[in-house]
């Protein structure tokens, strides 16, 4: 009875169908398990590993993926928002994580050291100061769309194009590296967990506890379904969009940090590269619609390591990294369709004809 | 088949989560007949009108239609205009940001040899239908240029011109004034002349009794009966609408009570929108309540607007409760106890993926702010109570607000206002598309909020509603109050002062 009632919530709250694409995407992986003669579970195992940098620390594929799909997780909560308000895209986030990985490095090596194991300013200093430069873009970005109501994705192409250009502006055209092991820490491990998952479970617990203890999710739905009514209805809608912008860039830091900690570095041309494509992706496989309104914040965190997943396991079937976007494409295509609305009626149609 | 008959249907029925639309519902339509498809809100009208034009997927019974062996089922609106059901929706569902012409082609634009588009006599061939219906607009304009009542039109012409059977017209006057009306009708009786089978779904009783010749009348999603329009006069067609002999409009015969004694709620002076509305004084009083009669498009909503800060005023000044006060947006007027029920609710009214629960609390949770989050269950208390007191037909509170029929949605939106407990409340065309048992509810509901103290602005185009409600009027013609009215009320007055010419007061 329990149990029912568990899957009738499940399957009401649309969650169902970004839970079965990532189920999926595991079986796939137990299928192959399972034909290279390996353990069949072998991707769900988890087991210690001692290494010589971090000590004992967990190891396996799960972890992997939830490790290395964190960057797109975190953007994925900011994108979540800003779809919803504005039935648009930021397409910044990508080139605004590597703007704010360079601010970041710049403060802790100061302008113009390109290789530094001294840090110029506390640590503190320089990571706020790269998450404050991800809401300043987030706030650009939020003022263009809200105020000027310029469409989201031409507002965001002028920081997607410039960003990055000015973080190498910031690092003097190089390459800087921080080679403090305190910076590390952001990509490295907490105990043996990795500090990215925690990350992005510190900004999912923090962002879903924001929408159940205030009005903003409610306020952000009505705006993004209909503007005008939630004018008259009280709502400040330029206020509202502005602000998931603003929190959009703010995710972007976090994610530009935690990614440039990974390389203890700030190398603007790769950070956060294609990223944004990955984070518009994990909102829509999450089963939230591009163009606005009632969002699912669950959904697109999942939708974000699905991706993850597929990359994952398209690595662990040995399929090369140049290859391994075409079956990346084709595996998104089925889940798209899947959750497409033809589709749903037809299987609302055979299950009806089925119980009838 | 009977004979002239153009289109039957036989024991539909149709189920929606939760709710039993149509059961068992048959309908006639005759060649050359208008028909008149009566029934309160959530009776099945529109719901019918659906399934014979392919939207709604009905479960059983079948539909014939003239010509055809076989009953037919439509899948989509395409495949209804094919066999001949052309629609004109109870909301103008065209393109406000194409031409006029392209609104009228959409989907059947005219082809050259080349199978291109053609322009040359894709204009001329509009200008010639909109011409001979004597609607004047030029066809190369943006259809957003024109007002309701136009676009409207065109979305008639459009579907007269599909070469129609059958043509439904669902709620097409609601937003006319009532020369456009009788444009309309002259309209509809040529088609009538030319064998044309018209179903008009209105909530206006006099235009039924206007140009119909047949009236099927449904309640509850079950059919009651059809009558030639001879065999049903109004008492009794109310009757068989509402399911009981009761005439409650008559009831509320003008029990408004003066309140001028009591201090003033709201003193605008100079007040005034560039563009819509020009500079103009109003005061209420509290406990009263005030009509603002005019014509469509004579600055009636726009004023209510300045008042509210919808168009923010550019000019003038405006008194709440005796303290001057600064309104730059809706928030600023709803922080001061007001409220306002927009007449477009579609546009301004409904967010219409959200739930009914949610449209409720919405206003009271924006007045409250962001950080101050209405419990859960207080939010579905509040709804609840909004919900019996309105007697919104719903399968529950948590149905999406779009699921529900206009008078539903309506009512849906009045309950958001209620929440908030407003001193000053503006209802802004709040019967539109309505029946006329909700109609003489909200009617009483308007004097019961008056007795409490609020004071109420009333805009509507139903005169006879204004006078009952009403103590005092103010006359709108072309974007300027021009005079108002206190004692002496009366349908002819109110005309009088609205056509103007005579001395206004």
């Amino acid at each position: 009875m329990k149990r029912r009632s568990v899957f009738g919530r499940l399957s009401s709250s649309n969650l169902l169908l970004p839970i079965v694409s990532l189920l999926l995407v595991m079986a796939v992986n137990i299928v192959f398990d399972i034909a290279s003669g390996n353990n069949p579970f072998s991707f769900f195992m988890i087991t210690l590993q001692n290494t010589t940098s971090n000590g004992v620390v967990l190891y396996g594929r799960i972890i992997d993926i939830l490790n290395r799909g964190s960057e797109a997780a975190i953007l994925a909560i900011g994108m979540t928002l800003v779809v919803s308000s504005s039935a648009g895209t930021d397409i910044s986030v990508g080139s605004v994580m590597s703007l704010c990985a360079s601010f970041c490095c710049m403060l802790l090596a100061g302008y113009g050291v390109s290789s530094t194991n001294e840090l110029a300013v506390p640590l503190v200093v320089g990571v706020l100061g790269g998450i404050l430069m991800g809401v300043l873009c987030g706030c650009f970005n939020g003022t263009l769309v809200a105020v000027f109501q310029i469409q989201p994705m031409v507002a965001t192409l002028i920081l997607y194009s410039a960003a990055r250009a000015i973080g190498l502006l910031l690092c003097n055209d190089l390459i800087v590296y921080v080679r403090n092991p305190s910076y590390a820490f952001f990509g490295g491990f907490l105990g043996p967990i990795p500090t990215p998952i925690i990350i992005t479970v510190i900004c999912v617990v923090i962002m879903s506890l924001v929408l159940r203890k205030t009005a903003l999710g409610l306020y952000i739905q009505s705006v993004g379904i209909n503007r005008k009514a939630s004018r008259i209805s009280g709502l400040n809608s330029t206020r509202i969009i502005f602000l998931t912008y603003a929190l959009c860039g703010m995710f972007a830091g976090i994610a530009g940090i935690v990614n440039s900690s990974r390389i203890t570095s700030a190398d603007s041309n790769n950070i956060g590269l294609y990223l944004e494509m990955d984070a518009i992706l994990a909102v829509a496989l999450g089963g939230n619609s591009l163009g606005g309104g009632r969002f699912n914040l669950a959904g697109s965190i999942i939708g974000a390591y699905t991706i993850q997943a597929i990359t994952t396991t398209l690595y662990a079937l040995g399929v090369s990294t140049t290859q391994a976007p075409v079956f990346k494409a084709i595996i998104v295509i089925l889940i798209v369709a899947i959750q497409s609305e033809p589709v749903k009626a037809y299987m609302k149609k055979r299950r009806a004809i089925r119980t009838a | 088949m009977e004979e002239n008959v153009v289109l039957t249907a036989r024991g539909i029925t149709m189920t929606f989560p939760g709710v039993r639309a149509l059961e068992n519902v048959d309908f006639t339509l005759r060649q050359g007949e208008i028909h008149a498809l009566m029934g309160e809100n959530g009776a099945g009208k529109s719901t019918l009108i659906k399934c014979l034009t392919g939207i709604n997927d009905f479960e059983a019974g079948e539909i014939h239609i003239a010509g055809i062996d076989g009953p037919v089922k439509n899948h989509s609106t395409r495949e209804a205009q094919n066999v001949g059901i052309s629609t004109v929706y109870q909301e103008v569902n065209l393109c406000p940001n194409l031409s006029v012409a392209e609104n009228l082609f959409i989907g059947r634009e005219p082809m050259t040899k080349l199978h291109t588009i053609d322009r040359k006599s894709y204009n001329s061939r509009s200008q010639k239908i909109m011409d001979e219906l004597g609607i004047s607009v030029d066809v190369t304009q943006n259809l957003e240029n024109y007002s309701l009542a136009i676009q409207q039109m065109v979305a008639i012409a459009r579907a007269v011109d599909m070469e129609c059977k059958v043509l439904i017209l669902d709620e097409p006057t609601s937003s006319l004034d009532d020369e456009e009306v009788e444009k309309l009708f002259v309209l509809m009786r040529r088609l009538r002349s030319q064998g044309v089978g018209i179903i008009f779904v209105t909530h206006f009783l006099e235009q039924v009794y206007a140009v119909c010749d047949r009236i099927t009348v449904l309640r509850d999603g079950h059919f009651v009966g059809e009558y030639p329009i001879a065999d049903l006069p109004r008492v009794k067609l109310v009757a068989a609408m509402m399911g009981k002999d009761l005439n409650d409009l008559e009831e509320i015969q003008k029990e408004s009570k003066d309140a001028t004694n009591e201090p003033l709620e709201i003193s605008a002076r100079g007040l005034s929108h560039t563009g819509t509305v020009k500079p103009f004084d109003f005061d209420i009083h509290k406990g009263e309540v005030v009509g603002v009669a005019g014509l469509l498009g004579s600055g009636r909503s726009e004023l209510a607007r300045a008042i509210y800060g919808a168009d923010k005023a550019n000019t003038g000044t405006l008194e709440v409760d005796g303290k001057e006060v600064r309104i730059n947006q809706p928030i600023d007027a709803m922080n001061l106890g007001m409220g306002m029920l927009p007449d477009d609710r579609k546009a301004e009214g409904i967010i219409a993926d959200l739930s009914i629960r949610e449209n409720i609390i919405l206003a009271l949770q924006a007045r409250k702010g962001m950080f101050r989050l209405l419990s859960r269950a207080k939010q579905e208390q509040i709804a609840d109570e909004m919900i019996k007191m309105l007697q919104v037909k719903t399968p529950g509170r948590e149905t999406l607000i779009r699921q529900l029929s206009g008078g539903n949605q309506q009512k849906v939106i009045l309950g958001r206002w209620l929440a908030t407990n407003p001193d000053f409340l503006i209802l802004d065309e709040p019967t539109r598309g309505i029946d006329v048992g909700t109609k003489a509810e909200i009617q009483k509901l308007i004097l019961k909020l008056a007795a409490e103290g609020k004071s109420i602005l009333f805009i509507s185009s139903e005169i006879s509603e204004m006078l009952r409600t009403c103590s005092r009027m103010a006359i709108m013609r072309d974007g300027q109050k021009v005079g108002e009215l206190d004692h002496d009320l009366s349908q002819e007055s109110v005309m009088k002062a609205i056509a103007g010419g005579e001395q206004e007061s």
